[in-house]
């Protein structure tokens, strides 16, 4: 099979001088396929197995998880919205199918659009394609709200892409954290579809006369509906109820702010919040999974634990100052209860640790996500205009990483110039 | 250090202060779901407090004892542990009341084909050559000073370096002079020698090395060729005849993939390994450091553990620990100015004959390694052998590489090339020129790597048979803090290595460039992710340097 597989594309290769393009695209599909054939040369005889590629995909694995749960979390908050299928399990298959109509043109526009400008720059300077953006690309998804209209996500994703990262030389040479300046793009140039109670909940919109109805099921629905009933189970029909009276769909964040920790429980339980079940982003919200996420991270060293280990330390260590300070309802929430709100743990597992953007001295680690806790805590519960701080503080903080490493850089040039003063 | 402690003590006024506003805010009203929070920083505070005085009395006694004459280096006057004894892991008993070093960074990879320790003296190699090329920074065409038919003893001059007549390189054997070859642009690349059956010697005028001066030394290790066996750090270059080092440093065990035990080397050549030594003590002010073995399940030789006249410091870790410029940086690191010689166990036997045998004899082991061989062992043989002699009969395949040296920092070689001069090993892997179906994907068994996403991570002991793929396409740097892992020293690998690639001379500088070559960054290499040629890219640093200097 695999000689097979290797005559059918070396039969397909296209002429490199003819069209330097599709060659291009072919070595990017070639190379992830077959490993190359080529062998050291000078230097080390025998090299490590690891490369870029598969230190990416395993970030994609550790993705993969919230990717699910993300899709299902999709149809399950537009149903309880709606009051259908209370119970996490009611309704599997409306849930799921809903989510995955949802997301995967989210999916397919983010990728088409990244790697479609990754192509054309590998062929523009006529290098192999490289992997940044295969964890961009499932990043990106995970951080926009469900119902993001797919031109603003192509806007997003190739600003992030051209100007965040293509402008400053391609993988490896960004400043800012790609995924992130895509979702800070559209937080900054289209506000209204990504802030407000109803954005978080796919499927429903305000109406003229106030309160929130469902959209009504298109095209798509209407197969699946008569598959369903071909089943006997339960069908989509026609949509357009109203919400259930009394649902804000608010998150938690927007509730501490208005009223404290007491104002969330009364929409959301502690439980509820922890494993994820509440509007979100599509990926940011199930505890339990990130963490698993990034313990996996830890353990094939492929995410620093320095990072993400000070970046509790300060996110925990500003809250305890709230704590003290204890001036608004907000300050007052408990440490461990700031834990349960907003995107923290998402932030830590898997935007904080890029080793591009974030400082690359061991001692600059700390620092650098000392100061994420710190910055992006305060952004948090101190700023009324924003509802969450990682987003922000990460993004500061990407661009004080080389600062950082160039004092910690500093004090070892300063130590090893002491010496020859001791020797002379 | 009082400084940091001043430093310290204001914040903590100030922390106090603030802490004080708390407690009004607390007072008031406003809030209770402070108090415990003031309370623990309360505690927090009083500790630091008595830290404080606690250190500060302890450096006053430090400084105390400096002017006492007390080494304060070497001797903990402190009420408290330091970090550093608090955290060393257990020596062994052997190792008790001995100075070690223990690394915790590093990687020993693992491959099959190690040396059966057994010397097989049926394999004998007839070609011997030296290469000028094995040479950094002398000039491409030295001057030859024999021609192609004559005959030479062994310890008869070859040619000689043209700017600096006083770097003579000695034939390594007695035999016919065979070919002189020659590359690109005309450089010599090797002097041949086909190899008599007997050897014969060229007498050396004996040298009392008691009474000698270290210029008498100095000239009569110049005159019988054996200058270039010593090599010159920063730059990894054959000594300066002009220079006094600061001290000279051996390493007597090497802890690279598949290297040669040393024990086996010194063995039969203690007297002549303590005349070495002896020599070096009379070319430095400094001292003659001696790293030995303190690696688990290893123990070093009584030749080196009774060595005289030398500082001995035992290394524990993994590769490269076994490397003399890890062990300087960890000894007495060098300043940008300073002026190290370094030698290795073979070269310093070497030198020490010239003294017990009255002639230049550079008969050595060499191990002939690697899992492509038949049987790999240890051969007797000379400097600058064959490559294709020692292997005779004794590859399983021949789609393979040969390298002089070992997998990390040694050089190809083809069946027809030699050894280089400072190498007593010759490692044979397997070309891995092959397309290989999700490569980058599997889990493979076979593939030597620091990641815990082989399933090597959970075997420890897995020894591999690994090939020359790159396993993987170059990239820019991505990942931060791999070459960290492997390399033991005070060094930012990664900042060092980009400020090289931009040419920003005093940054490399002030990085510790000069405490490093090619050997010491070899693991930074092989692990890194975007396939950089990082040796390169030091040697390229060390060459801009040396121009500047």
């Amino acid at each position: 099979m695999k000689k097979g597989l290797l005559a059918f594309f070396k039969r397909i290769e296209p002429n490199k001088e003819k069209s330097p393009f599709l060659h291009t695209l072919f070595d990017g599909f070639f190379t992830l396929a077959f490993r190359p054939d080529d062998v050291t040369k000078g230097g080390v005889h025998i090299r490590d197995g690891m490369d870029l590629k598969r230190q990416m995909v395993h970030v994609v694995f550790a993705l993969g998880i919230l990717y699910l749960f993300g899709t299902y979390n999709i149809g399950h908050q537009h149903f309880v919205a709606l009051g259908e299928y209370g119970g996490f399990l009611d309704g599997f298959h409306l849930k799921l199918v809903y989510g995955l109509v949802k997301i995967l043109p989210i999916f397919i526009v983010a990728h088409v659009v990244g790697l479609g400008i990754e192509f054309y720059y590998a062929y523009k300077k006529g290098h192999g394609i490289e992997e940044g953006f295969l964890v961009s690309g499932a990043l990106i998804p995970l951080i926009m709200p469900p119902d993001i209209p797919l031109w603003i996500l192509t806007l997003a994703v190739a600003f992030a892409v051209w100007i965040g990262k293509e402008a400053f030389g391609g993988t490896g040479m960004n400043i800012l954290n790609v995924a992130l300046l895509a979702r800070v793009f559209v937080f900054f140039a289209y506000p209204t579809y990504i802030s407000g109670d109803e954005v978080w909940i796919a499927g429903i919109e305000k109406a003229a006369e106030g309160g929130y109805f469902g959209q009504a099921y298109g095209v798509v629905y209407g197969f699946f509906d008569s598959i369903f009933s071909g089943f006997g189970w339960a069908t989509f029909g026609e949509g357009g109820k109203a919400v259930i009276d009394g649902y804000t769909g608010a998150t938690p964040l927007a509730l501490a702010y208005q009223g404290g920790w007491e104002k969330v429980t009364e929409t959301y339980s502690a439980s509820q919040m922890l494993w994820g079940t509440i509007p979100a982003s599509i990926g940011e919200s199930s505890k339990p999974l990130i963490i698993l996420g990034a313990l996996f991270l830890v353990f094939t060293k492929i995410a620093d634990w320095r990072i993400m280990f000070s970046m509790l330390l300060g996110a925990v260590f500003t809250s305890l100052l709230f704590n003290a300070w204890g001036a608004t309802d907000f300050m007052t929430v408990p440490w461990y209860y700031q834990l349960y709100m907003g995107s923290f743990w998402f932030a830590m597992a898997f935007m904080a640790t890029d080793p591009v953007t974030a400082t690359a001295t061991t001692t600059g680690k700390w620092i650098y996500g000392f100061l994420i806790g710190f910055v992006g805590m305060i952004v948090r519960v101190l700023n009324p205009a924003y509802p969450e701080g990682w987003m922000l503080a990460i993004l500061f903080m990407n661009v004080f990483a080389p600062l950082i490493d160039h004092y910690v850089l500093q004090a070892n040039i300063n130590r090893r110039a002491k010496r020859v003063k001791t020797a002379a | 250090m009082r400084h940091i402690a001043s430093k310290v003590l204001y914040t903590l006024i100030a922390l106090l202060l603030s802490n004080a506003i708390f407690a009004q805010d607390a007072a008031s009203g406003a809030t209770s779901g402070g108090t415990w929070v003031f309370y623990s920083i309360m505690a927090a505070a009083v500790l630091v407090f008595f830290f404080i005085v606690v250190q500060v009395s302890d450096n006053l006694l430090a400084i105390e004892a400096k002017q006492a004459g007390v080494d304060t280096d070497k001797a903990n006057l402190s009420l408290m542990p330091r970090v550093k004894e608090l955290f060393r892991p257990k020596t062994p008993d052997h190792l008790a009341g001995k100075p070690v070093t223990s690394l915790k960074r590093g990687h020993d990879i693992l491959l099959e084909g190690v040396a059966s320790e057994t010397i097989d003296h049926s394999v004998k190699a007839t070609t011997f050559a030296v290469q000028p090329t094995n040479f950094i920074g002398i000039s491409p065409i030295p001057k030859v000073v024999v021609e192609v038919g004559d005959e030479v003893k062994a310890g008869d001059i070859l040619f000689h370096e043209k700017k600096r007549p006083e770097w003579k390189w000695a034939a390594p054997v007695s035999g016919e002079v065979i070919a002189v070859n020659r590359g690109a642009k005309r450089a010599i690349t090797e002097v041949v020698i086909l190899a008599d059956k007997e050897m014969s010697y060229r007498s050396l005028d004996a040298i009392d090395l008691e009474q000698a001066s270290r210029e008498e030394l100095k000239g009569f290790l110049q005159e019988s060729g054996a200058w270039p066996l010593i090599m010159q750090r920063p730059f990894n270059v054959i000594a300066d005849t002009a220079a006094t080092p600061r001290d000279i440093f051996i390493s007597t065990f090497d802890s690279a993939p598949l290297a040669p035990n040393l024990n086996l080397v010194v063995e039969g050549n203690e007297a002549a390994f303590q005349k070495g030594l002896d020599a070096l003590n009379k070319l430095t002010d400094g001292s003659v450091y001696l790293g030995l073995d303190a690696r688990d399940g290893h123990a070093p030789h009584t030749a080196f553990e009774n060595a005289t006249g030398v500082e001995k410091h035992w290394f524990r870790g993994a590769h490269p620990s076994g490397n003399v410029g890890v062990q300087i940086h960890h000894l007495k690191p060098l300043a940008s100015s300073d002026v190290a010689w370094t030698l290795t166990v073979q070269n310093v036997i070497t030198l020490g004959r010239l003294f017990t045998e009255q002639r230049f004899n550079t008969e050595r082991l060499v191990a002939l390694t690697g899992a492509e061989l038949h049987s790999p062992k240890y051969v007797n043989t000379y400097l600058g052998a064959k490559v294709g002699d020692l292997l005779d009969g004794n590859l399983a395949n021949d789609h393979v590489r040969f390298i002089s040296g070992d997998v990390l920092s040694g050089e190809q070689k083809t069946v027809d090339g030699f050894l280089n001069f400072h190498d007593d090993q010759i490692t044979v892997v397997e070309e891995g020129d092959d397309y290989q179906l999700f490569g980058w994907l599997l889990p493979s068994l076979n593939t030597p790597s620091i990641s815990k996403t082989f399933p090597s991570a959970f075997l420890p002991d897995l020894t591999f048979k690994a090939n020359t793929n790159t396993n993987g396409e170059k990239r820019a740097f991505v990942v931060t803090g791999n070459y960290e892992e492997v390399l033991p020293m005070d060094i930012y690998p990664q900042s060092l290595f980009k400020s090289i690639l931009v040419g920003d001379f005093e940054r490399m500088e002030g990085l510790g460039l000069h405490e490093l070559v090619e050997e010491d960054v070899a693991l930074c290499e092989f692990v890194c992710v975007s396939k950089q040629p990082v040796q390169q890219i030091v040697r390229q640093g060390l060459d801009m340097m040396r121009e500047q200097s």
